[in-house]
Formats: structure tokens, C-alpha cells, sequence
């Protein structure tokens, strides 16, 4: 059992925790000697905790931090490992460095809370590397935070590879606060019989700037894929959403589903794409982009809700 | 109302008498439906000439919002999905403005539509469901909201011939609640089991009084109708 504990309970510590409840963590995981946690403030690492199955490497650097988590093979880790990657001043950048491997045949939960509640002139930036070995299961869930100022830009990028018979899933939600900038970057190569599902769903406002690029290369036979993206859009807000998927293998399926809803004089662009080479394969996709659904007002509104708070709720449930 | 110019609806004169089921029958094309969202006052659907009075107060002018704050609400023919939207909190929207509502209201309205709380509560009112689960669950919704008028839009579309009684039977437990409910329909069951009846035909109320003398007269004289040739005499 190889378990690392280094704790510093200073006032930073208390800060980001109170920013992690802002992002809708609950702090209280952060603490828990039996769950394994990691909490990077700018780049400083406040706390690590890793369980049995997990080795957990980080090395602090100028910008940020460098982490390599490794869940070990054949380990199927049963309590979600909590994440927290924040800066609290105003000002900054916070470089995130990650490598992540889950062996084969090992299984994980990741839930990451990333918050930001002060950002006047924040860049964060997230570079990963994530293999999922053959038979193992890695999935992650990541929320944001952004505060109210939108001064920030958030710039994670991915590069995934899934072994035979592997799965991930990833849900990316940044629906509080303001966006900011953001330029979201994930690229899947998917081997035979793997599954990736990635959700991406964002609430952009004022003159927030949202561009989110999925792409899953569906790479060996009956790997399956779906990237589903929901995206609220209003005000001066933009978005550009390219969701693609290669279809490359006998029996691979894979689809990409965007729906957008946009109010005021928010601008949206989607484009799904999906590229085939093998004649077995199947890619499909469906995008939306429009207002919200009058109908679904309109029965809100006969509930004795006004029309705003009836399109806040349908926009909410779209994103939840 | 008129649409492209051409009026939709023409001299209606209708009036629901307090905790009273009133059906609306006719043909496609009737103006049944166009009438129900009139009343809720749905965008497109406004006024054009007459008023509309609800316990002696002109809505005539009303939005949507205000006419339901005042008791009045309108389940669709063809239910909104909401994706993300859990039926809990679909059902707890109604009941937000009389102070909310209890778990045990929440399971008994489900109940009450034939579905089984523990497998609806938590799901949501989207794409995982059925249009006939989504329209009993929007009937679930009007139970919840505990309206003085209930504009009934076809509740039996979508749903199955054997739950027809169970329709009917929902209509009756609306008006023992208190509720007056105006029920649009083809069913001559549903129709039979109202207090009163009026015929629809070409955007006019042709004939208004029992519903199985009105019932009877749309069997007989109104199908198939020719009434776009020759639009009937308004009695």
C-alpha cells in the first residue's frame, strides 16, 4: 500500500477549499485520509493523498504542476479520487501538466473541480496525456468555475489513447459564472472494441468566447463513440463547436450530437464532421442551433412561471 | 383570432359554470385546438374582438403567466419534452405558487396517472420517455398545480384504448378537486362523461348543451363533414 500525505492546512488551503464548494465540490472529500485527493493552487501542491492501486507523482514547476497518477493494473479503485486545480488571486497562470495511465484491466473515477473565482487576468492551461490501457476503465468528470469577471482564459488540451477493449468517458461542464475564454482541445484514438463517450456542456454570456474541438478516431474494430455537446449561448457570447468523428475499422460506430440554444445576440457555429475509410464502419451526427423550444416555455409558463425564469430552467436542464 | 387573414376563430360564445367538465368535440380542423390556446393566451393565439372573463375579471389581456397565477392552465395534445428536466421538479413547478409541494403530493399525483413514483420521480422529462409517460406526467402536473380551470388539449392522445376509463376517471377527480375542466376532444366516452358539451365546426360553437344529445348530432350529422363546402348555419 503506498499512500502520500502532504498536507498543509494553511490559509491557501482554506481559500481553495472554499472555492472548491463554489465550483460545487464538496471540501470535505479534499480531507478524507480514505479517499485519494489532490489539490494544486496555482502551483503549489496542497494536498496529495493516493490510495492502494494508486501512485501518484507531482512536481511543482514555475507555472503550475507536473502529476502522473497511475492506477495499477488490475486495481479497480472503488471510491472516486477527488480533484482541485484553482488560483484564487485575480492575477496568473496556472500550467497543469498531466499524464494519467490506467493499466490494464484497472477502473477509476476522477471528479476534478476546477475554480477560478476571482479571475481579473487568469490563464490556465491544461496539457494531458491519458492512456487507458486494454480492458480498463477511466472516467472523468471535470467542473468549472469561473467567477463573474470572465477575465480568464482556459486553454485544456488531451491526447487519449484507449486500448483494446477500454473505455473512457469524460464530462466537461462550465456552466457557472462566466466562461471567460475558452479553447477546449481533446483528441481520442480509439482501439477494437473500446468505448468513448465525451459530454461537453458550456453556458457562455456577455462576451464570453467558447471553441471546443472533440475528435475520436475510431481506430480498430467495433470501437463505439459519442460526443455529445450542449451549449447555451446569450448575449454577445460565441461559440464555435467541431465535433469529429473517423470512422476507420470494421463495425465501428460512432455518433456526434451538438444542440445549442441561443438568446440576445449571441453567435453560434456547429459543425459536426464525420470522415469514413472502412465500409463497414458507421459514423452519424445531428446538430441543432436555435432558440429555445417555444412549446417548453409556453407549458412553464402555464404553470405560473414568467417567461425568463421558464427559459432559465429549460437552459439549466440542457446543461445538467 | 385570425391567421394569414383568414379568421380561425369566429363568435364564440362559450361560458364553464364552476367545477363543471365542458367537452369541446369536432372534426379536424375544428378550431379545438386553437381555441384552447386562445384561452391560455399563447403567443399568436391573441384576441382579436369579444373578451374573455374569468371569475368576473377581464384576462382578455393577460400573458400566459398571469392567466395561470389567476388558476388557469392548459395541458398540450402533444407534451414539451424537457431534456434535463426531472418529473419531480417538472411537478414542482406547478405547485411553486400555492407554496409548493410535499413528497407524498409528488408520489400521489404519480400514482394517480398510472405510473409508479419510484421509477418516474428521479427521471427526466425528455427523450427518455414515451409520449404517452410524457402526457400522463404532464396530466400529473395539472393534479399537482390544483388549477381552477383545466384546458384539457385531446389527454387522451398518445395513450392507450384500455386507459381510456383511467382519462376519464382523471377528469372526474379534477372537478371533485375543485377544478372547472374544459376538455378537448374526439372521444365520444370522454364527451359522455361531461357535464356538458359544445360542437366545434369551422371556428364556430355550433351547438352547445347535453353532451350525449351533442355527441349523438356530431356522430350523425357532422361525419363525414362537408361544412368546408357549405360552412353550417351557427344555431
Amino acid at each position: 500500500m503506498s499512500q502520500v500525505t502532504l498536507k498543509t492546512l494553511s490559509a491557501e488551503m482554506a481559500e481553495i477549499s472554499s472555492a472548491y464548494t463554489a465550483a460545487g465540490g464538496d471540501a470535505t472529500v479534499l480531507h478524507k485520509h480514505e479517499l485519494a485527493s489532490l489539490v494544486v493552487s496555482g502551483n503549489r501542491v496542497l494536498n496529495a493523498n493516493g490510495t492502494e492501486g494508486i501512485v501518484l507523482e507531482k512536481h511543482e514547476t514555475e507555472h503550475g504542476v507536473d502529476i502522473k497518477m497511475t492506477i495499477k493494473k488490475g486495481y479497480k479503485i472503488p471510491l472516486p479520487v477527488h480533484l482541485c486545480f484553482g488560483l484564487v488571486p485575480k492575477d496568473g497562470l496556472q500550467e497543469i501538466k498531466m499524464d494519467f495511465v490506467a493499466e490494464e484491466d484497472s477502473a477509476v473515477e476522477l471528479i476534478a473541480h476546477c475554480t477560478f473565482p476571482n479571475a481579473v487576468n487568469v490563464i490556465h492551461k491544461m496539457d494531458a496525456r491519458i492512456l487507458i490501457g486494454k480492458n480498463a476503465s477511466l472516467k472523468y468528470t471535470e467542473t468549472h468555475f469561473h467567477g463573474p469577471h470572465g477575465g480568464i482564459r482556459v486553454i485544456p488540451k488531451a491526447l487519449i489513447k484507449i486500448e483494446e477493449g477500454g473505455s473512457y468517458c469524460t464530462n466537461f461542464s462550465l456552466i457557472s459564472g462566466r466562461v471567460g475564454y475558452l479553447e477546449f482541445d481533446y483528441s481520442v484514438d480509439a482501439e477494437k472494441d473500446s468505448i468513448c463517450e465525451m459530454v461537453t456542456k458550456v453556458y457562455g454570456k456577455k462576451n464570453d468566447k467558447i471553441k471546443i474541438l472533440e475528435k475520436i478516431s475510431l481506430n480498430g474494430e467495433n470501437a463505439r463513440s459519442v460526443i455529445k455537446s450542449r451549449l447555451a449561448i446569450t448575449d454577445n457570447a460565441e461559440s464555435e463547436f467541431r465535433g469529429i468523428t473517423e470512422g476507420r475499422a470494421p463495425r465501428a460506430r460512432g455518433h456526434v450530437d451538438c444542440m445549442e440554444v441561443i438568446q440576445g445576440n449571441a453567435k453560434a457555429e456547429a459543425i459536426p464532421i464525420v470522415r469514413v475509410d472502412n465500409p463497414l464502419a458507421k459514423v452519424t451526427h445531428e446538430a441543432a442551433i436555435g432558440c429555445v423550444d417555444k412549446k417548453e416555455v409556453e407549458t412553464l409558463m402555464a404553470s405560473g412561471l414568467e417567461e425568463d425564469d421558464a427559459i432559465d430552467i429549460i437552459v439549466k436542464g440542457m446543461l445538467a | 383570432m385570425s391567421r394569414d387573414g383568414k379568421k380561425i376563430l369566429r363568435g364564440i360564445n362559450l361560458e364553464v359554470g364552476d367545477q363543471e367538465i365542458h367537452s369541446i368535440i369536432g372534426s379536424n380542423g375544428a378550431g379545438k385546438s386553437t381555441l384552447a390556446y386562445t384561452l391560455m393566451g399563447l403567443q399568436g393565439y391573441e384576441h382579436e374582438e369579444g373578451s374573455l372573463t374569468f371569475n368576473g375579471e377581464d384576462i382578455t389581456k393577460l400573458t400566459i403567466t398571469e392567466r395561470a397565477r389567476r388558476g388557469i392552465t392548459l395541458a398540450w395534445q402533444e407534451p414539451a419534452r424537457f431534456e434535463g428536466l426531472k418529473v419531480r421538479d417538472f411537478l414542482a413547478i406547478g405547485a411553486k405558487a400555492r407554496g409548493g409541494i410535499t413528497e407524498e403530493e409528488l408520489r400521489e399525483a404519480l400514482i394517480k396517472v398510472d405510473l409508479k413514483p419510484d421509477k418516474y420521480l428521479d427521471r427526466e422529462v425528455g427523450e427518455t420517455l414515451s409520449g404517452g409517460e410524457r402526457k400522463r406526467i404532464e396530466l400529473a402536473s395539472i393534479i399537482t398545480m390544483k388549477p381552477k380551470l383545466a384546458i384539457l388539449d385531446e389527454p387522451d392522445s398518445g395513450i392507450d384504448v384500455v386507459s381510456l376509463k383511467e382519462i376519464i376517471n382523471f377528469i372526474q377527480a379534477l372537478k371533485e378537486n375543485g377544478s372547472s375542466v374544459l376538455v378537448i376532444t374526439h372521444r365520444e366516452e370522454i364527451a359522455a362523461s361531461s357535464d356538458k358539451a359544445s360542437l366545434m365546426c369551422e371556428g364556430a360553437i355550433l351547438k352547445s348543451g347535453d353532451p350525449l344529445e351533442i355527441s349523438e348530432f356530431f356522430k350523425n350529422r357532422c361525419i363525414p363533414c362537408d361544412s368546408r363546402a357549405s360552412p353550417p348555419k351557427v344555431v
